[in-house]
């Protein structure tokens, strides 16, 4: 049988760092880096008596997190103790949510090449991330740093409803999307505050589902897609071979691009939970509920209708730009400065979508404000549209007011008539081939004609007057 | 409920802790003790008690985000065996 005889399951576990101040059980700071072991304290390095105390705004930004996903808020909830052992975790238990999470039973909208679908989302909870392991030169020792022990964490799992790496792919970017937007996590994957593991399983067409494997340690987009793939095709072959899918949990090598079995179904951890006795009942009432869906931002559905109907944008350029919550706002900022929104979106679906990828980056050295006034130069004539690239490389190189880098190039366009009139004239002279050329009905001639004249001052000439006086001439 | 030794092997190692065979009878001795004793609370009639979600009756005892850092790390380092680079320096534990 071949892979198309077959379908894949797949459901995701995302937990995303909120970007609270502080940790979620006590006071300590929780920025990303710094030295080893100095945003630490009693609480989050487990001292013996030290007592946890919840934070207001990890229960906020875990509902807002809930309500943009159309989740069910519960009213009651509460934390439990997962017990395991492990050298990050000083106390040797995480405490999570069990069986009373904050949201259950939402969904998201995915956009997929059937049209779009909708992703169940099982369940988000609160909890409490944990240290991080260093390794020594010798490979000895591990070296512990608890800074990041005790950031708060949500972790959001998904119904099994994806079916390819590519869905998979898809759903991951619109929830880190949401995320963004809602401004609860920063969702930076290479710093970790955005991670997946991935539920794979795969049956013949018209059976029972198969048995799944959890896959961990994938760091990039690009490594959950490559792992999936991966994944899938290993429970292929092994189906295919006659034989039996385990139930482990496996490591990605990125590498390597395989898994590893990191443990068996008989190792199975046995978590052990049980409610957190130092903590109380965390109750949602209808009126902070209500408070906290205020405070939610427009999402991006409905800013890419509004770029649809407000703007007129194509609905694939909309999408492009509300896929990420940097280019949305760069375009609102930026048409707010021009009111020239089908410019400053064409500008993003091609020069900045084009730089972002060769440079790897998501933000452009310059501001949204600064594209604005390039368009406002280019709209009232000041500037050609072949000057305003150039504007834009400079700004890319050293960001500052489009008006002063024009001004200290020398850059603005020539539209004065007269002045235009005698490089036309010079031009015709120095060409008089393309003269005979135009008028044997060879319109391209022309075009030839306003190159030359765009060369001869460096790109400053007004096209359209260009043409214009061109014309007038050849007609003669 | 009578703890198996099985039982005691699997808690070891999910604990990543080496036990000797002569030791197993001692643990579960000991665990099958403390089992008891905390069995005990199960003979309480609890029938006319509501559901709780655990043992606080505490309701949104919340704090503000509010960033007040301990002010003696090195004190709290002071509790590492052996460090490193301002790490606790441990023995590496593969799983």
């Amino acid at each position: 049988m071949s892979r198309e005889d077959y379908e894949a399951i797949i459901g995701l576990e995302v937990h995303a760092e909120l970007s609270t101040k502080t940790k979620i059980f006590c006071s300590c700071e929780t920025n990303f880096g710094g030295k080893p072991n100095t945003h630490v304290c009693p609480v989050c390095m487990a001292m013996p008596g030290a007592l946890p105390v919840l934070n207001k705004k990890v229960v906020e930004y875990a509902v807002k997190a809930g309500l943009a996903t159309n989740c069910e808020i519960a009213p009651y909830s509460k934390n439990d103790r997962k017990n395991y052992f492990y050298p990050d975790l000083p106390k040797s238990y995480q405490i999570s949510q069990f069986d009373k999470p904050l949201c259950v039973g939402g969904k998201i909208e995915i956009e997929t090449e059937h049209g779009t679908k909708q992703i169940g989302i099982t369940r988000i909870h609160i909890e409490e991330d944990a240290g991080k392991l260093n390794h020594d030169d010798y490979g000895r020792n591990s070296l512990v740093d608890l800074n990041r022990a005790g950031v708060p964490l949500i972790e959001i799992v998904s119904e099994p409803d994806l079916r390819s790496s590519k869905e998979a792919d898809t759903y991951l970017k619109k929830l880190k999307s949401i995320l963004q937007y809602i401004e609860v996590s920063d969702c930076k994957m290479e710093e970790g505050s955005f991670r997946a593991d991935v539920n794979v399983s795969v049956h013949k067409k018209g059976e029972a589902f198969g048995t799944r494997t959890e896959m961990k340690n994938m760091s990039s987009f690009r490594s959950i897609t490559r792992a999936i793939d991966y994944g899938i095709q290993r429970q292929i072959d092994v189906v295919e071979n006659g034989g039996k899918i385990e139930q482990d949990t496996l490591r990605w090598d990125e590498v390597e691009g395989r898994t590893y079995v990191m443990r068996s179904k008989e190792d199975a951890q046995d978590y052990r939970y049980f409610p957190e006795p130092d903590l109380g009942t965390i109750e949602v009432s209808d009126e902070w509920k209500e408070e906290i869906r205020k405070s939610l931002p427009e999402m991006p559905e409905q800013r890419k209708t509004r770029y649809i109907e407000e703007f007129k944008l194509p609905e694939y350029d909309s999408n492009i730009i509300v896929s990420s919550k940097y280019l949305s706002d760069f375009f609102e900022v930026a048409t707010k400065v021009c009111n020239n929104p089908k410019s400053v979106s064409n500008w993003i679906m091609t020069d900045i979508i084009r730089v972002q990828n060769e440079e790897a980056v998501e933000k452009m050295p310059f501001s949204p404000e600064q594209l604005g006034q390039l368009i406002v130069l280019i709209d009232k004539g000041t500037i050609s549209s072949s000057i305003a690239k150039k504007v834009f490389e400079e700004l890319l190189k050293q960001p500052r007011n489009p008006e002063e880098i024009i001004k200290e190039k020398g850059w603005i366009q020539i539209s004065d008539e007269g002045e235009i009139k005698e490089i036309v004239k010079k031009i015709l002279e120095d060409n008089p081939g393309s003269i005979t050329d135009y008028k044997a009905g060879k319109d391209r001639a022309l075009g030839f004609l306003v190159g030359q004249a765009m060369k001869a001052t460096k790109g400053k000439a007004n096209p359209q007057l260009l043409n214009k006086l061109f014309l007038e001439e050849l007609k003669k | 409920m009578d703890i198996k030794k099985e039982e005691i092997l699997h808690i070891a190692k999910l604990a990543s802790l080496k036990i000797k065979e002569e030791e197993i009878e001692e643990y579960r001795k000991n665990l099958q003790d403390i089992l008891e004793f905390a069995n005990i609370i199960n003979s309480v009639d609890t029938e006319y008690l509501e559901e709780t979600n655990g043992t606080s009756t505490n309701i949104n005892f919340l704090r503000e985000d509010e960033v007040n850092n301990f002010k003696d790390t090195d004190q709290l380092m002071k509790n590492a065996p052996e460090q490193e680079n301002n790490m606790f320096k441990i023995p590496k534990v593969i799983n």
